[in-house]
């Protein structure tokens, strides 16, 4: 679905993205690795909010790279950005309104109120007035309306409290039942592993491997030589 | 001062406050969604008059009876075409950079004067309202009083409840207000924002041509509008606050209050008491009354 090959990113000086190759297909991926190793800005990069200075983004027969974001969206790729970056002027139905121009599909506002019933209660308020949670529920919500190809979601686990963790774990293993790719960055390798099968390993702005989640979880060594953690729970 | 002349000074500050808000909106408009300092805002103010008033005249001496309304009409549509053009060849490719974009504007304030001296001279020009508009009206405590001057307040208010009805209630308005907060994220959304920021600009520039019109029927038009409407929009948006319309309504009707009861108290020295205010508002305020913390 997703072909991202020889992919560089500078920013200035510093060589953020070296040269990514990563291939997605059906089957959710997760990426992980530590902080600053280049996992958000291939996220960015993807969706065209940063420049690429090499290599390139096949999507579905479509060259990508050199779009802008609105071009990508339209292409069937939608973004749950780091740090959830919901709008603070637009309440809660004034986001999903404006999320939902975009292509026809299964997602509908109704339906994202059945699957959030928390935000239906709190269609009325702003922004700024959502807990962490249900600001990521929204943006997640966000791009869910779009009706993508694929999601991308940037740490959607990153400041949320275990039991939410647990609600997003179960909503995101549903989205591949709906033929919606999606590519999973955390760094939190017990949600990586429990919505998808397969993780790449990204150290200092490549992929430094591949492998079936199993294989990691079962590798202590890998775990602290990629990741600095060797436990394997969500918290 | 004398009751009577007082309600008049306060009347005459609300009428002027009304004129100051509909050039200033369009201002504040354009730098909410785009940051851009636009400098030229007094020129598109310049610009909506005299075109507007080549419209109207020929009408007018054929005593057609919406010469005035051509004039409206074609005061904001050149305005908001000049604008449009401007942010499309000029402003888009430099966005983000505000001191750019604030030097260029200010280059094409200076040509527009010129062109405008060029092709209309330097003879003071005035619109006459249709005659229903025209006369005065009895406004109890001030007596009589210009019709058109309490219309200028009318325009305005019509002018702040269709801004808030687009920000608020159309699709375009969360479009608008979502790309103030977050113009990238919009984008990702699949919203084409350079699209917006043209619609945006198109209505300020808008907003400033149909002010130009409104202005020079209610004082004479002559070269040099341009820098005091650009000047009066700029303090009326620092401190009412930036990008905020309702800060915007506050800081007009300050502004044109403290300009006519300065007039009236001590005329020599009323521009000190603008000035006054502004400086109280960026030392106590400095993101504007209604202003969010940049």
């Amino acid at each position: 679905m997703l072909q991202v090959n020889g992919l560089d990113v500078h920013y200035g000086q510093a060589h953020v993205l070296q040269g990514v190759t990563l291939a997605i297909g059906e089957r959710p991926l997760a990426v992980i690795g530590r902080n600053g190793m280049g996992k958000t800005t291939l996220c960015q990069a993807i969706m065209g909010m940063v420049a690429a200075s090499g290599g390139e983004i096949a999507f579905g027969g479509a060259q990508l790279r050199g779009l802008p974001p609105n071009r990508v969206a339209r292409h069937g790729i939608a973004l749950v950005p780091q740090g959830r970056r919901t709008f603070p002027s637009l309440t809660v139905q004034e986001h999903l309104v404006l999320a939902s121009s975009g292509a026809r599909g299964s997602w509908t506002i109704e339906r994202i109120y059945e699957t959030f019933p928390r935000l239906a209660e709190r269609r009325r308020n702003g922004g700024t007035q959502l807990s962490g949670g249900e600001q990521q529920m929204l943006a997640i919500s966000r791009a869910l309306l779009a009706n993508p190809r694929l999601v991308i979601m940037d740490e959607p686990s990153e400041g949320l409290a275990p039991v939410i963790v647990d609600h997003l774990v179960e909503v995101l293993r549903r989205l591949p039942g709906e033929g919606m790719g999606l590519l999973l960055v955390e760094q939190n390798l017990g949600v990586a592993t429990d919505v998808c099968e397969e993780v790449a390993i990204m150290v200092n702005g490549r992929i430094a491997t591949r492998m079936p989640s199993a294989e990691l979880l079962a590798d202590e060594v890998a775990q602290r030589r990629f990741l600095g953690v060797s436990s394997g729970g969500h918290h | 001062m004398t009751g009577g002349l007082a309600a008049t000074v306060v009347l005459n500050g609300l009428t002027l406050a009304a004129l100051y808000f509909i050039v200033a909106s369009g201002f504040s408009l354009i730098f909410g969604l785009m940051r851009t300092v636009n400098m030229a805002h007094g020129s598109l103010y310049m610009l909506g008059a005299y075109i507007g008033y080549a419209v109207f005249e020929p009408l007018y001496d054929q005593d057609v009876w919406w010469a005035w309304h051509a004039g409206i009409l074609a005061g904001i549509a050149s305005a908001a075409v000049f604008g449009v053009l401007m942010q499309a060849t000029l402003l888009g490719w430099m966005q983000g950079q505000e001191l750019r974009q604030a030097l260029v504007t200010i280059g094409v304030s200076i040509i527009v004067a010129d062109q405008l001296l060029a092709y209309f001279g330097g003879t003071s020009r005035q619109f006459f309202a249709p005659d229903a508009i025209f006369g005065s009206t009895q406004v109890p405590g001030v007596g009589r009083y210009p019709t058109f001057r309490l219309v200028q307040i009318g325009i305005a208010i019509a002018v702040g409840v269709a801004l808030w009805l687009l920000l608020n209630k159309t699709k375009l308005g969360l479009m608008i207000r979502a790309g103030v907060d977050d113009r990238q994220m919009l984008a990702a959304t699949g919203i084409n924002v350079p699209l917006v920021s043209l619609a945006v600009f198109a209505l300020g520039a808008g907003l400033a041509g149909l002010g130009g019109v409104i202005g020079s029927t209610a004082q004479p038009l002559v070269q040099g509008v341009d820098v005091r409407f650009l000047l009066t929009s700029l303090v009326v948006v620092i401190v009412g606050g930036m990008g905020s319309i309702a800060g915007t309504a506050i800081g007009a009707i300050l502004v044109g209050l403290a300009e006519q009861i300065g007039q009236a108290l001590f005329p020599t020295y009323s521009v000190i008491l603008t000035f006054l205010i502004m400086a109280t508002v960026l030392a106590v305020r400095p993101q504007g009354i209604l202003g969010r913390p940049a």
